[in-house]
């Protein structure tokens, strides 16, 4: 199997598989932030599910693995297609207006978005499953508020209408990676034709803008004043 | 209606492949706009020849579009701002009195400048001799209704064929790959049955070579298929993807 990672296409298969993987997870995170709208109980009872349980935490591991294999590998392509493209650069390059400007930007996207999954995990993680892990139980005596209680720490950030803002920007560049990012993943499976291109380049802005709203649909609400 | 025009050229030179190159800037009066970009080329080298200059090195053989040896970066793009034509078939009614015309090789690390406009292309005879073919023994001339071909594999195959190696897909992109090169090679030949004996070995063994003469990883930007000047579509991409997994998993 060493053609996975000897081989241009290997390497993309990689990329693709990663990343629609990623898609899912984004996919059920974005259902379930939906629901902290609806009801904070029914959030918490599912934050409260994906805890620090066995399960739970394989699934973070496979997650992590995912995100790691992912900006790794976007990383060895940029700098091999940055050596493939060679020193010499164009003075005078122009686009193409059918190009996308997501489609050229991948990495840049992906680097802002690799950011604020920093913070993200800064604003949620560390305060709930990692409080859990190293805490258990007694979180209170450590001086913690309840890890499982998401919704309070949903309500706590999106009530800063900074961190609504910032989270909407995050949101916009994960928008604009996925437009490409799905039917890119398809493409390089192989699953194209003249027919289904131009239906996979349709469906994937609506995946990607299906996501976003879901996910935007939360700051916003709080930034609005609805959950205050 | 086509008219005599005066223009500046701003040529990219470059004595060899390890010197450092620069633009030089040459003015040229009453160029018809009936003339092809190459025929002011010309003029411009007969100018510089009776001026006791270096005329300017460029690639050309067909000048009618079907050899592939013409390349040129102008004004931003490969074969120049007209759709689907390359260099050679680029005439000078694309262009008003008074501009100034940008010419630049083809620059990707695949294609090493060999002198001013002229760069090594033989990286694409190597993929080809890589798998590029059909080795079998197919004797003589069979009846033409004896392999039945259906219509729409024909014409995905001639399309894809119509592929003449120009290069301009690795000009473009901006990670120096050449699927859309390799992709039409390999499309042209797996859709039909003479081709389908030899389709995954010919997959793995053209996109070795792909990769390891240098050509960077796709990322589906779309850009080589909208200056490919034989309208290659990037479904043949996908395609190759497909052959090089199915051959792949095989193993």
């Amino acid at each position: 199997m060493s053609w996975l990672i000897n081989s241009s296409i290997g390497r993309k298969l990689i990329m693709s598989i990663s990343g629609l993987f990623l898609v899912l997870f984004l996919m059920f995170h974005s259902l379930m932030n939906f629901v902290v709208i609806i009801s904070a109980d029914a959030y918490n009872a599912i934050a409260a599910a994906l805890g620090a349980n066995w399960y739970a935490l394989i699934g973070t591991g496979i997650l992590a693995l995912g995100f790691i294999i992912h900006i790794i590998y976007a990383s060895v392509l940029t700098l091999q297609n940055q050596k493939a493209r060679g020193s010499n650069k164009y003075a005078v390059a122009k686009s193409q207006k059918t190009v996308t400007w997501a489609s050229k930007n991948m990495f840049i996207l992906g680097t802002i978005i690799f950011g604020f999954l920093v913070l993200h995990l800064i604003n949620f993680w560390s305060k709930m499953q990692l409080v859990e892990l190293m805490h258990g139980h007694n979180y209170a005596a450590a001086g913690f508020h309840d890890p499982t209680d998401g919704a309070y720490f949903i309500r706590e950030l999106f009530t800063q209408p900074l961190y609504s803002i910032i989270y909407i920007v995050w949101l916009v560049a994960i928008w604009f990676h996925l437009t490409h990012g799905f039917w890119s993943a398809m493409q390089t499976l192989g699953w194209n034709n003249r027919i289904w291109l131009p239906r996979l380049k349709t469906l994937s802005y609506v995946v990607a803008t299906i996501i976003c709203l879901l996910f935007i649909s939360v700051p916003v609400y709080y930034l609005l004043g609805f959950g205050a | 209606m086509d008219k005599n025009i005066n223009i500046k050229v701003r040529v990219w030179r470059q004595k060899g492949p390890k010197v450092k190159g620069n633009f030089e800037t040459y003015e040229l009066k009453d160029i018809s706009q009936g003339s092809s970009f190459l025929e002011m080329m010309d003029i411009l080298n007969e100018q510089l020849i009776n001026e006791g200059k270096d005329p300017v090195v460029f690639d050309h053989d067909c000048r009618e579009g079907i050899c592939g040896m013409c390349s040129l970066y102008i004004n931003g793009f490969p074969h120049g701002p007209d759709e689907d034509v390359t260099t050679c078939q680029l005439h000078m009614r694309k262009f008003n009195d008074g501009d100034t015309i940008t010419v630049e090789p083809w620059r990707s690390a695949g294609f090493p400048i060999i002198r001013d406009l002229m760069v090594d292309r033989t990286a694409f005879d190597k993929i080809i001799q890589a798998g590029g073919y059909v080795s079998v023994n197919t004797g003589g001339v069979p009846d033409g209704n004896a392999i039945p071909i259906p219509k729409y594999a024909a014409d995905e195959a001639m399309d894809a064929a119509a592929c003449i190696g120009c290069g301009a897909c690795v000009a473009t992109c901006k990670n120096g790959s050449a699927m859309l090169f390799v992709s039409a090679k390999v499309s042209q030949l797996a859709l039909l049955p003479q081709g389908k004996a030899e389709r995954a070995k010919r997959a793995k063994a053209m996109v070795a070579k792909m990769d390891e003469l240098g050509f960077g990883n796709c990322t589906n930007t779309g850009a080589c298929e909208q200056e490919c000047p034989k309208n290659i579509s990037i479904s043949h991409i996908a395609r190759l993807n497909r052959e090089f997994l199915k051959a792949k998993f095989k193993d």
